[in-house]
């Protein structure tokens, strides 16, 4: 049986991680390569790079992280962050990513989406949706959540599904940070109107909260940073918790 | 021991060539047919889309000289779905040589299948010092039905061949690069075959 995945989440800036509370104030969490070792000898069954920086030479520092990653460690990854074309994710494909997430270059041209499954299979291709409700409606966001857009999320979750994406990495921008729980309501929807596999993200604070968001929100995967960054939840423990609590996980 | 993973444009070749790098051996990516012939192992990769990925094999005649090959062949993914006699993906032929068909999972179930699932009924020297309903990384929209072939079977709305042999060639579904020490155990079984 298929099981439920725990991804730890690294934010990279210039090559080091750092996690942002609400994506703002950033803290330094270490060595990336060194933490997705560690995690991937915990049990995490996958790990997502998030690349935040803004330099120019963001392609070729994080180009060198994918390859270092892919040398060294044997489950796979993710990474996002700024890839806007085919040529962005094909560099990352070719260092050794798994898959890369495209957030806002989906939004701004729907056809990359498009474009991307049919070169490299949709497989590989998350597209990551930030959303937060405005007046009771689920609203896409840009730019780390700090820019509303006009699309609804779950018209957008329709669309993605449609044009190829393999997967969604859906983060409640009115979860992130608070540690109050994943927005399993939001989730539960997204998997009854498309029918590929939902990564669930924002809001993880204790372990309750992936038990939930594996049965309330019925995601496929949970993804989470300062907690396993922190050292607040262990995976091998939170692993243990679920597999107790009836949940189908990898040990 | 030589080993090539056939480099022909459509596969995940570095995370390969990584995971058997971190067994010590050294890849060689090839598609050159001599090479490939003078082989110790042969692997056959394969991500993306079944149709296009025969038009490449197509294109440099490694359609044809794949199922003559006499050493350890390992297909891996999508290079085992192209092992078999066809794909309902591009409505494609297949290089023939595992007999069984590659079919499109239901809409019952999330489509691709990404994630961790379990491989039962080990049958082969591949799976030496593996257990049974040992995790293994999956991500795939389409599986080969079972067949007598068949040396692992997995369990994704319905049950299907998650692993096939027949004489020298092997093939995969799972990513055995990808799946942590289990997975690192079967290649290092494929390199000792």
């Amino acid at each position: 049986m298929l099981t439920k995945r725990i991804i730890p989440c690294l934010d990279i800036k210039n090559g080091r991680t750092v996690k942002g509370v609400n994506f703002v104030n950033l803290r330094d969490a270490g060595d990336p390569v060194e933490l997705a070792k560690i995690y991937a000898e915990e049990g995490a069954d996958e790990l997502v790079f998030l690349d935040i920086s803004a330099t120019e030479e963001r392609r070729k520092t994080l180009q060198k992280l994918v390859l270092d990653v892919a040398a060294q460690v044997d489950i796979p990854f993710t990474v996002g962050g700024g890839i806007s074309s085919v040529e962005d994710v094909d560099h990352m494909l070719q260092a050794g990513a798994d898959k890369v997430s495209i957030n806002s270059a989906a939004v701004k041209r729907p056809e990359l989406i498009n474009e991307l499954a049919s070169k490299f299979g949709n497989q590989c291709i998350v597209v990551a949706i930030d959303a937060k409700q405005i007046d009771g409606e689920w609203i896409v966001h840009l730019v780390g959540g700090k820019v509303p857009t006009e699309i609804r999320l779950f018209d957008w979750a329709k669309e993605v599904a449609e044009r190829g994406a393999g997967e969604i990495l859906f983060t409640s921008m009115d979860n992130d940070g608070t540690k109050d729980g994943f927005a399993n309501e939001a989730l539960a929807t997204l998997s009854t109107i498309v029918n590929i596999p939902i990564i669930a993200s924002g809001g993880a604070g204790n372990m309750q909260h992936f038990k939930d968001t594996f049965i309330e929100g019925n995601a496929d995967a949970a993804l989470a940073a300062s907690v396993f960054h922190f050292k607040e939840i262990g995976i091998p423990e939170l692993k243990q918790n679920l597999k107790d609590n009836g949940i189908n996980v990898r040990i | 021991m030589k080993i090539i993973i056939i480099n022909y444009g459509a596969g995940n070749i570095q995370s390969i060539k990584f995971a058997l790098q971190r067994l010590g051996v050294e890849a060689i990516l090839s598609n050159d047919a001599d090479e490939i012939r003078n082989a110790d192992k042969v692997i056959f990769p394969g991500v993306g889309e079944a149709s296009s990925a025969m038009k490449k094999l197509n294109e440099s005649q490694l359609d044809t000289i794949i199922p003559t090959l006499t050493q350890p062949v390992l297909g891996i993914c999508l290079g085992m779905q192209l092992m078999c006699n066809s794909s309902e993906e591009g409505n494609t032929k297949g290089l023939g040589i595992f007999d069984t068909e590659v079919m499109r999972f239901s809409q019952n179930v999330k489509v691709p299948q990404i994630g961790w699932n379990t491989i039962q009924n080990l049958k082969s020297p591949l799976f030496e010092g593996v257990r049974e309903n040992e995790y293994m990384y999956l991500v795939h929209s389409f599986y080969a039905q079972k067949s007598n072939e068949m040396i692992a079977e997995s369990n994704y709305d319905i049950s299907y061949a998650s692993a096939l042999q027949k004489d020298n060639f092997y093939g995969v579904q799972f990513h055995p690069e990808k799946s942590s020490k289990a997975g690192s155990r079967i290649l290092k079984n494929f390199l000792e075959l």
